[in-house]
């Protein structure tokens, strides 16, 4: 059955994001997995939300058993591959790793299991089923990322039909518009989603759910209902001139590159915030060209939100900081472009909330502004989520089974968690597709 | 100590082969040729046994194959390699030549030919006439000549190697080494019948009777001969233990005891000080050679040197065969000589490869978060927990929850100082073997069974 998705490689794209970390040739991954020293109870694979099982893949990795090495890392993780490339393991699986308590540099685990993947992916590996029954109950995820994603592998290969509704054009959610295309090209995050989709999960696109008329519908039709809506649009720049064209937001402005290829961004770039997605537009403003990227933020470098690795990759690529600013206005030139963001500089008085500094005033040159002030929750949607509770913006599950306060509805990812990375996604995802295979057999 | 002296490497081998240091080139494809020799003898190499002179034969194309481990090359070698393909004639002009030149290093000639009191009574007069220091008696060849009624056929039977180094020994003005092959019961056996022949000296061991390993793919075995292989002769690090203990039997035997030149798995002054400390006069390189090339004896030299100094030691006699006595018959050993594992918190790491070496390799007396917790349990619990990437937006101001301790704890009344944890824990000096003082007089077996009251 051919899946109803596919992307082409951008070769502009391609020549401009070159991976991050090259992969490891075959003597490389067989030195670096021979490093490993297979801990029992491994650290690195408690810290794994999804519990890869880490030793026993790298062991596999050791004897050229790369087949069962990859199905090992799929077993605890249907989103491997993507995960390989984008979790943060420097705070995950790397940096539990023992090796950091003897001075040395921990084992190299995404990058073996990005080997392992790659290898299992080339051959076209299929996911394995866990049971041949063929269930009557169906479930339908809302949501094609991370999270619905691995709830709908787990319910398929248990052997339940799982439809699974998208907006967009295109599966992955954040892993196909959102993720640095450095650390994973959209064809790769579609590749893996497709090998979800041969499991038998059917992907419905550009199909919105708004009205609490449709989730009553969708009530009536399914035996379960997952919500993998992960989190809204970002927020907006809230002063005077961000209604300009050439203020993208850096989710918006990351998904067109990565699906639309290379776009004009001018020379001098601003990019408002400083967490892991400003930082990720920085970047991708840098490939694309501008000479000049600033982050500016209105706080102190100790108070940084990304990860410090992120901040460290951001240097290296040439993007520059202003810390303790804020921007207050947008100018234009009167032929209709950007010309400068004004900013004012902060108080570095420790205060909860930063305070400016009257008549600080500056101007920043520059041709395009990149708001990365955080995600709103998706109050529309869930303020209508039929007793589902929700609180401070976050739908309220139980953390083992994804189980909501309404008895059809179980949840993961963003939505639930607030926004954290796609491992957390695809756990939960995971738990909650177990919970509801035991749930809708059992009620 | 940088001011004491110079200790002194030079050695006087096997009733009279004077050798600037103890460091022989095996006889293999590092000494082929002349040329070869004059370099090794340049790089540091103070003697080299050439490589077997014989009727020259034909070898075969594909002649090595190894055994890798955990991403290192070479940890064996295997080689289906014959004696010298070069004319007799040439091999002893080299010979000459280099002596000629290398006056003060030794050039031992190892010889095999076919057997019969003529043929080796010429190639020993041949072979000195060229100025050959001594003669090594290639008797444990374990391929290609075995089956022509050669090498390791005779080194195999007592009785042909009393023979033919009668023989040998009958011509011979120089001294005369029997080098003695491992695939065999026991080498004591020819050990004996090659001192009773009035042999000077032993070279132990020879390659060991190997096939390294089949490719996966092709289903063929290595090294590949058009499809078709052959067993080999192993050696390499990994032999070096099979060898050290086969010195040993050789030294602790009165019947077979000769100088002996060590061979097998030697690669750095490390490996040799083991053999000098069990009672070898030289040793002998051959793989480290092929592996890296002549100048590893630079470092085999000056960390010999250097912990000779360390030691106080001023010649290589002061310690040769020291260690030879330490090595027993276990009917000897104390049965009341009791140990315990020490795990140092400090050091540890968490790995816990010592708690499951001890619940699944040894006696269950390692164990975790103070608990006596079978390993399936531990795991689960892991597995089960809800584990989150750490988001400092997110979690701030939101406790994190302790970690519990990886240290495990050696339970010293169950431990039965087995050694197991220490050895698989990876990080130097974590797990220590400590004595405990039980106050009980030494006991061995052999009292028990004697009846002896202690």
């Amino acid at each position: 059955m051919p899946l109803p998705f596919a992307l082409q490689d951008n070769a502009e794209i391609a020549r401009r994001f070159p991976d991050l970390h090259p992969a490891f040739d075959r003597q490389e991954a067989l030195t670096e997995a021979n490093r490993c020293l297979n801990c029992f109870d491994a650290p690195c694979a408690a810290a794994c939300p999804t519990h890869i099982d880490v030793p026993r893949f790298i062991k596999k990795i050791g004897t050229e058993n790369l087949m069962g090495s990859a199905l090992s890392i799929l077993d605890a993780n249907v989103l491997g591959a993507s995960c390989s490339r984008v979790c943060p393991v420097e705070v995950l699986c790397e940096g539990a790793c023992v090796m950091l308590a003897y001075n040395k540099q921990p084992i190299a685990i995404g990058r073996l299991q990005r080997h392992a993947m790659n290898y299992f992916l080339d051959r076209g590996g299929k996911l394995p089923k866990k049971s041949d029954r063929k269930r009557a109950q169906k479930i339908v995820c809302i949501g094609a990322g991370p999270a619905s994603l691995a709830c709908a592998a787990e319910l398929a290969q248990q052997g339940f039909p799982v439809t699974v509704l998208e907006r967009r054009p295109l599966p992955g959610g954040l892993n196909t518009y959102g993720v640095a295309e450095y650390k994973l090209r959209a064809p790769d995050s579609l590749r893996e989603v497709a090998m979800i989709g041969e499991l038998g999960v059917e992907f419905r696109f550009g199909v919105s759910i708004e009205e609490e008329s449709e989730l009553a519908a969708l009530e009536q039709e399914y035996d379960a209902i997952f919500l993998g809506i992960g989190l809204g649009a970002m927020h907006e720049l809230r002063i005077p001139g961000a209604e300009h064209p050439d203020v993208i937001d850096a989710l918006e402005f990351i998904a067109r590159y990565k699906t639309a290829g290379r776009f004009n961004v001018g020379n001098n770039v601003v990019v408002v915030g400083a967490g892991n997605t400003a930082i990720d537009a920085a970047n991708a403003a840098r490939r694309l060209g501008a000479s000049h990227v600033t982050i500016v933020y209105r706080r102190t470098e100790i108070d940084l939100p990304a990860f410090g690795f992120e901040y460290e990759h951001a240097k290296q690529e040439g993007v520059s900081f202003e810390w303790l600013t804020q921007p207050v206005a947008i100018h234009t030139y009167p032929a209709g472009g950007i010309a400068s963001v004004e900013c004012v500089r902060m108080n570095d008085d420790a205060s909860p909330i930063p305070t400016p500094i009257p008549g600080s005033n500056f101007h920043l040159l520059c041709d395009m502004v990149i708001p990365a002030i955080g995600q709103a929750p998706l109050v529309s949607l869930l303020g209508q989520c039929r007793g589902v509770e929700v609180a401070a913006g976050r739908v309220q599950v139980d953390r083992a089974s994804g189980r909501t306060s309404h008895p059809k509805y179980y949840a993961g990812g963003d939505c639930v968690n607030g926004g954290r990375e796609v491992v957390d996604a695809v756990a939960d995802g995971k738990r909650a597709g177990a919970a509801i295979a035991f749930e809708v057999v059992n009620a | 100590m940088p001011d004491a002296p110079t200790p002194n490497l030079s050695t006087t081998f096997a009733g009279g082969i004077r050798s600037p240091n103890p460091f022989w080139l095996a006889s293999a494809p590092p000494t082929n040729c002349g040329e070869q020799i004059m370099r090794a003898f340049d790089a540091g190499w103070g003697g080299a046994v050439w490589k077997t002179i014989g009727e020259p034969i034909t070898n075969v194309s594909s002649r090595y194959s190894s055994v890798d481990w955990n991403g290192q090359r070479m940890m064996g070698l295997n080689n289906i390699e014959l004696i010298s393909d070069r004319p007799i004639e040439t091999n002893l002009r080299e010979i000459a030549e280099v002596k000629k030149r290398y006056p003060k290093h030794v050039v031992i000639a190892s010889l095999m030919v076919e057997s019969t009191r003529e043929a080796w009574h010429d190639i020993v007069q041949r072979s000195e006439d060229a100025g050959a220091d001594g003669l090594e008696l290639n008797f444990g060849c374990p391929h290609g000549m075995s089956e022509r009624g050669m090498g390791s056929a005779v080194g195999q039977v007592p009785e042909y190697t009393e023979m033919i180094t009668g023989w040998v020994k009958e011509k011979a003005r120089t001294p005369v080494l029997v080098k003695l092959t491992p695939n065999i019961t026991d080498i004591r056996q020819i050990a004996r019948a090659a001192k009773r022949a009035g042999a000077d000296g032993l070279s132990a061991i020879n390659t060991i009777n190997s096939i390294t390993g089949i490719d996966l793919d092709t289903l063929e075995p290595r090294p590949n001969v058009d499809g078709l292989s052959s067993h080999g002769g192993y050696c390499g690090p990994a032999v070096k233990p099979i060898a050290l203990n086969m010195v040993h039997q050789l030294q602790n035997d009165e019947a077979s005891r000769l100088p002996i030149s060590g061979i097998g798995g030697i690669g750095t002054w490390r490996d040799a000080t083991e053999f000098i400390l069990l009672g070898c006069g030289t040793v002998q390189v051959c793989t480290a050679a092929m592996h890296y090339g002549y100048r590893i004896v630079e470092d085999m030299i000056d960390g010999l040197q250097n912990w000779m100094r360390e030691k106080g030691f001023a010649r290589i006699e002061d310690f040769r065969g020291v260690s030879a006595p330490k090595i027993t018959d276990w009917n000897h050993l104390n049965l009341n000589f009791k140990i315990v594992a020490r795990i140092h918190e400090e050091r540890c790491i968490g790995c816990e490869l010592c708690y499951i070496a001890c619940w699944d390799g040894a006696h269950q007396c390692i164990h975790v978060n103070g608990a006596h917790t079978a390993p399936p349990a531990i795991e689960a619990t892991s597995r089960a927990r809800i584990a989150v990437t750490p988001i400092p937006k997110l979690d701030r101001g939101v406790a994190s929850h302790a970690v519990p301790t990886r240290v495990p704890r050696v339970d010293e009344d169950e431990c039965v100082g087995c050694n197991l944890c220490a050895l698989v824990c990876p990080v130097e000096n974590c797990i220590t073997m400590e004595r405990v003082e039980n106050n009980l007089p030494r006991k061995t077996w052999e009292d028990l069974v004697n009846g002896n009251p202690h």
